[in-house]
């Protein structure tokens, strides 16, 4: 949509930004860690992760933000995603 | 690994959607004309845009952003939403930081409908006088069920009868989530809530066929654990003009007693027990998905009832009741006699 008129935005206004909530990785006591080589592309990661941490190209994950809920790992039908405990490797 | 292997494994994992027609979305025109580009609901080629930022307030798991990724990948950047107190609203962020790219009016409980009405009106005011020019934009609320079953639901009930020129979404995660699980109209019974501490006695309301009956535009019922489903509905309901409901099944953690990671799992679970419902229907025509119908037919046994129950905490009275084996099988009985219903409307 193209307004024709620029207008002032009132305030309060909230603008888009990323990590609303900060760096959300710090709510998580469990990491998901990829196996590539065991990935099959489905893409089931991809859709289901909340937080849009999973890329669709490589299904790296942006762990600054990933709050280990897990569903990529339960959802991945062949077990390529395996959740670590905070802090291990 | 070969293609063909790979294209296997790939239909198999896709498993939610086996039945359910993919990509059959066409390319249609705008009212001014503009072409828009054939969308498909295949996980691959589905639109690259993203509706919520990385990093959200929600619960790790939640439900709702995931349903709002869905839907932004269809409306996208073009697009206006209403949502009124709920989780989604509490996990936005802080003045002045949102996570939705959109604009977001977050209005009075109530009033939901009423605010998406006046803002589709007003759009169509503005193109109309030329203050605006280029596609209108989509204008959707993205309400809980408290917003919809209970407190927005006269608001809700008008609109779809003046056949306004808006997508009301509601998302069910069967409870006031936000202000810490208190029931609903759209919590069934015996689960546990805050104000139900002994299960809830009462049966929920079937919000989605009371729309129906409104025989507006588009009403569907859909669940984040059917992604492609769920885009193929919004997708359809993109191109229709006036009043549009889809109810999205959302399981949610805190809410329904479960671990985080199954938000998706127990919505599977849900649509193959027959617990809920998924069908679409245009001007009142019904269409029963396949899974829902196929259980409804008595061509699939629905998945395992007992399970459904046990592995939610919210069930934990029914669980652990001597009475167990009968409530379970006046749940079954329920949700065979709702099936049977839904298909009478065929
Ligand atoms: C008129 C009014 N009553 C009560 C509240 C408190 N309140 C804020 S969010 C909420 C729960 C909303 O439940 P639902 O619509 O199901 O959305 P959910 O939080 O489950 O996503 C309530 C009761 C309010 N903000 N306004
Ligand atoms: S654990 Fe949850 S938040 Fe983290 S990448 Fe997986 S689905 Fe996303
Ligand atoms: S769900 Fe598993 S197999 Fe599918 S893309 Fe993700 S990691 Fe790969
Ligand atoms: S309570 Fe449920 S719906 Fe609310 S933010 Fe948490 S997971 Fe999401
Ligand atoms: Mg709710």
């Amino acid at each position: 949509m193209n307004t024709n008129e620029k207008k002032e935005i009132l305030q309060p206004v909230s603008m888009p930004v990323e990590g609303v909530a900060g760096f959300t990785s710090a709510w998580r006591s469990q990491w998901p860690k990829l196996d590539s080589e065991k990935c099959n592309g489905c893409l089931l990661c991809w859709i289901f992760c909340p937080e849009t941490l999973i890329s669709r190209e490589d299904r790296s994950i942006d762990l600054r933000y990933c709050k280990g809920c897990a569903v990529c790992a339960r959802e991945c039908p062949v077990n390529a995603i395996e959740m670590i405990r905070e802090g291990e490797e | 690994m070969s293609e063909k292997m790979k294209e296997n494994i790939l239909e198999s994992s896709v498993n939610p959607m086996v039945g359910l027609p993919h990509a059959e979305i066409s390319k249609h025109k705008e009212h001014d004309g503009t072409e828009v580009a054939a969308l498909s609901s295949k996980l691959a080629e589905m639109p690259e845009y993203e509706m919520v930022h990385k990093g959200t307030g929600a619960c790790a798991g939640c439900p709702s952003p995931m349903g709002l990724r869905i839907v932004g990948k269809v409306l996208g950047p073009n697009s206006v939403v209403v949502m009124t107190p709920s989780c989604t609203v509490a996990s936005t962020g802080m003045m002045p930081k949102s996570c939705f790219k959109i604009p977001v009016l977050n209005c009075a409980f109530a009033s939901a409908a009423a605010t998406a009405t006046g803002i589709t009106g007003a759009y169509d005011a503005l193109i109309e006088k030329g203050a605006i020019s280029g596609p209108k934009p989509t204008v959707f609320t993205w309400i809980g069920d408290g917003g919809t079953y209970d407190i927005g639901f006269q608001g809700l009930s008008a609109a779809a009868e003046r056949n306004d020129d808006f997508i009301f979404f509601c998302y069910n995660n069967e409870a006031y989530g936000n202000t810490g699980m208190q029931r609903s109209g759209a919590t069934p019974r015996h689960a546990i809530t805050t104000t139900t501490p002994g299960g809830k006695t009462e049966n929920k309301k079937n919000l989605p066929i009371l729309m129906l009956e409104h025989q507006c535009a588009y009403v569907a019922t859909a669940s984040v654990s059917y992604p492609q489903d769920l885009f193929r509905k919004v997708a359809k309901a993109k191109d229709i003009k006036g009043f549009r409901y889809i109810e999205v099944h959302s399981p949610c953690g805190p809410g329904w007693k479960i671990p985080w990671s199954e938000t998706i799992d127990m919505g599977k679970r849900a649509v193959k027990t027959g617990a809920w419902a998924l069908w679409e229907a245009e001007n009142g025509n019904l269409t029963i998905n396949a899974p829902t119908l196929q259980i409804a037919q008595g061509k699939v046994k629905p998945a395992s009832l007992e399970e459904y129950i046990e592995l939610q905490g919210r069930f934990n009275l029914v669980t652990r009741s001597p009475d167990k084996d009968k409530i379970i099988a006046d749940m079954k009985d329920g949700i065979e006699k709702d099936l049977k219903r839904l298909l009478m409307r065929l």
